[in-house]
This record gives structure tokens, C-alpha cells and sequence, in this order.
């Protein structure tokens, strides 16, 4: 066994890499791999609550880097599944606690006990940004159909490519379809041409995401389908290799397209 | 009737192709390290060489850098005036 590093980043914050990095992780485990998922966000904490293990938290990443515990006491394990860990962050610490050779050693640690590693990024292009990339296999990039989050991506996908983890692969989040139909939203394709990485994920605007926030239950668990949870599902998929077809979040447009075509004939 | 504008003519004035427009300046000066003020340099340098011998859409002159995975490209968009769009520029100038 050799475990696959996944970094999931952004630069700018909010656009979701701790919904994405909870929800691919917890899907990959529902699939039968083993996962870890690493929160890299030194004192701002947030995938244990995405998760639902806050209440379980003993020991934390900084712990282990300084040696106060050894790496499985650290690893909490989300009961609900055969194989999903969770190393928390420090709360109580600032970044500065870790370094990327921490990291580097604590995922080769990793290395023979499971089959993924998930590292969810800080916002940012500092240190904690940093320690997270610096193991990665496989850097996956989060933006939002926005122009500020959109150009921190590139920003981000320079410097992984400077780093030579690139080129890294894009996860759009939050789409709204109605909203690209009329014009008011960056496309898919708009995205795709400014930022010119492979897309592998397409997650579109959805309630669903913040309720089980709040239940600390990540979508992909809901009994329920939707749009969201089988998006992260698809996703995860693509990461284990199998090239499953994209949705189609914009079926509206397709008709609005043929309004158009219907309109300006014989113009 | 502005929506009905709107879907007759996709592309016009939608907030999406202005964000577009307006990310891609941004981003070449990110990338590359080039200022707008450059950019706009370049873009008078190269009205200057064509606008004697072609009749060109001046105001519609556009300059960005595009970017695949593998090259990136200085791309200059200089639309040419069809014979009757140039008849009326003319005609308006006279006026
Ligand atoms: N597709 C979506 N639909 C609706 N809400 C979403 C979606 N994705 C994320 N959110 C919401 O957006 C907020 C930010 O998400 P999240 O915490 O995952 O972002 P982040 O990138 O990890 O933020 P930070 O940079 O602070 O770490 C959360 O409230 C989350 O529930
Ligand atoms: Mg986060």
C-alpha cells in the first residue's frame, strides 16, 4: 500500500475546500479505501466540525509533530465508516508550529497504512498553504464562479506549478446555473479558458451543503440524493480513476440556446 | 423588454463576458508581471502601425494573454471595418 497525498486548496478563503475535503474523503472511505483526512488550518480548526468528531479530539497534528503522542492516538476515527481518520488541527497554536518537513513526515507515516491522504489547505498562500503542498502527490484547486476566487486560483495554480506539483485539477463550487443562463455567472467553459487546468469536479449551489453542515454530517452520507452528494461522489470516483461522465448542472441553458437559435433565424 | 434583449443577444453587455474581460487584464499582469499601463502602451503602438493602412475599429482593439497548459500567448484583437460599418465610420466623421 502506498498512499496518494491529495492537497485541496484555494488561496482565497470560504470558497469550501473543508466541504470538499470532508465530503471526498468520507465518499472514499464509503467506496472501501482507507482515508485519512488532515486539517492543516493551525489554529482555526473547522473539518472536525464538518466531520461531526469535535467532541472526540484528544491529540492533534502539532502534538504529534512535537512528539507528545505517536501518530495513530492522533487518529480519530469516524465510527460511521470501516476506515475514515481524522487528524484535527491545533487549535490553541499558530502556524508556525508546523513546518512542510513535518508534514512530509508525518504523511510518509502514513504512507503504508492507507490508501488516501487528504489535506485540507488553510486560505492563503502562507505557511500553512505551504506545509500542505509540500507532501502532495496531487494538488486540487477550489474556486467559486467569481472573479476574486477565480483569481487567487491562478494565483495558487502558479505556484504549484512553480513547486512542481502541478498542474493541478479544479474543482468549481457553488455554480448556479440560472444565473449563468443569463449571463451573470461565469460558465464552466469561461473558467476553463482563463484558467486552463483539468476540470474534475463541478459542484453546483446547494442547501443541502449547509445542513449537514450544521448536523456535522457530510452530504455524501444523506439517505437522500442530490445534486451536491452526487457531485462529491462523482469526484471521488475520478480520483480513483474512473472517468465517470459529468453531470449536467445547465440544462436550462440548453434550452435557453435553442430559444436563441429559434429567435434569430432567417435574421 | 430587457430580458428579451438580453437573450436575443447573448454575449452584449452580461456581467459574465465584462468579468471575463476584466479578469484576463488582471491576470496578465499577475502572470507575467505586465501593468495595465503597458498593455495599454502596446495597444496605442499598435493602432499607430495599423490605422493608415487598414481601417480599423480603434476603440475595439483588444490585447490579453491567454494561457494553456502548455504556452502562454500575447493575443492582439484588431477588428477591420467591413467596406459598409466603414462607409458609415467615415460618414459619421464627416458629420
Ligand atoms: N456548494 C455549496 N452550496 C452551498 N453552500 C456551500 C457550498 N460549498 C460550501 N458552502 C458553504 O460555504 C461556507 C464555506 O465553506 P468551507 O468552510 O468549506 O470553505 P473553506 O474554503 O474551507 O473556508 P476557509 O478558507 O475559511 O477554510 C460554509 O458555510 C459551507 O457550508
Ligand atoms: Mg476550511
Amino acid at each position: 500500500m502506498s498512499a496518494r497525498v491529495i492537497t485541496v486548496s484555494s488561496g482565497k478563503g470560504g470558497v469550501g475546500k473543508t466541504t470538499v475535503t470532508a465530503n471526498l474523503a468520507t465518499a472514499l472511505a464509503m467506496a472501501g479505501k482507507k482515508v485519512v483526512a488532515i486539517d492543516c488550518d493551525i489554529g482555526l480548526r473547522n473539518l472536525d466540525l464538518i466531520m461531526g468528531l469535535e467532541n472526540r479530539i484528544v491529540y492533534d497534528l502539532v502534538d504529534i509533530v512535537e512528539g507528545r503522542c505517536r501518530l495513530r492516538q492522533a487518529m480519530i476515527r469516524d465510527k460511521r465508516h470501516p476506515e475514515l481518520h481524522l487528524i484535527p488541527a491545533a487549535q490553541t497554536r499558530d502556524k508556525s508550529a508546523v513546518t512542510p518537513d513535518d508534514m512530509v513526515r508525518v504523511c510518509d507515516d502514513l504512507k503504508n497504512r492507507v490508501d488516501y491522504v487528504f489535506l485540507d489547505c488553510p486560505a492563503g498562500i502562507e505557511g500553512g498553504f505551504r506545509n500542505a503542498i509540500e507532501p502532495a502527490h496531487q494538488v486540487i484547486v477550489v474556486t467559486n464562479p467569481e472573479v476574486s476566487s477565480v483569481r487567487d486560483a491562478d494565483r495558487i495554480i502558479g505556484i504549484i506549478e512553480a513547486k512542481e506539483k502541478g498542474p493541478g485539477q479544479l474543482i468549481i463550487n457553488r455554480l448556479k446555473p440560472d444565473m449563468i443562463s443569463r449571463g451573470d455567472m461565469f460558465s464552466i467553459d469561461d473558467i476553463l479558458d482563463i484558467l486552463a487546468i483539468e476540470l474534475i469536479g463541478i459542484i453546483p449551489e446547494d442547501d443541502n451543503i449547509v445542513v449537514s453542515a450544521n448536523k456535522g454530517v457530510p452530504v455524501v452520507m444523506d439517505k437522500n440524493e442530490s445534486l451536491a452528494k452526487m457531485a462529491f461522489r462523482n469526484i471521488a470516483q475520478r480520483l480513483d480513476g474512473n472517468p465517470v461522465p459529468f453531470q449536467d448542472l445547465t440544462k436550462k441553458k440548453n434550452l435557453l440556446k435553442r430559444f436563441r437559435a429559434w429567435a434569430s433565424r432567417g435574421k | 423588454m430587457g430580458w428579451f434583449r438580453n437573450i436575443l443577444n447573448p454575449k452584449s453587455h452580461q456581467s459574465a463576458s465584462v468579468a471575463k474581460n476584466r479578469l484576463q487584464m488582471v491576470l496578465s499582469h499577475d502572470r507575467f508581471n505586465i501593468s495595465p499601463q503597458l498593455i495599454e502602451e502596446i495597444k496605442d503602438d499598435i493602432i499607430a502601425i495599423f490605422v493608415d493602412r487598414f481601417s480599423i475599429d480603434a476603440d475595439a482593439v483588444e490585447i490579453h494573454i491567454t494561457r494553456t497548459p502548455t504556452e502562454s500567448r500575447l493575443v492582439a484583437e484588431i477588428p477591420i471595418l467591413t467596406p459598409s460599418r466603414h462607409r458609415i465610420a467615415r460618414r459619421a466623421k464627416r458629420n
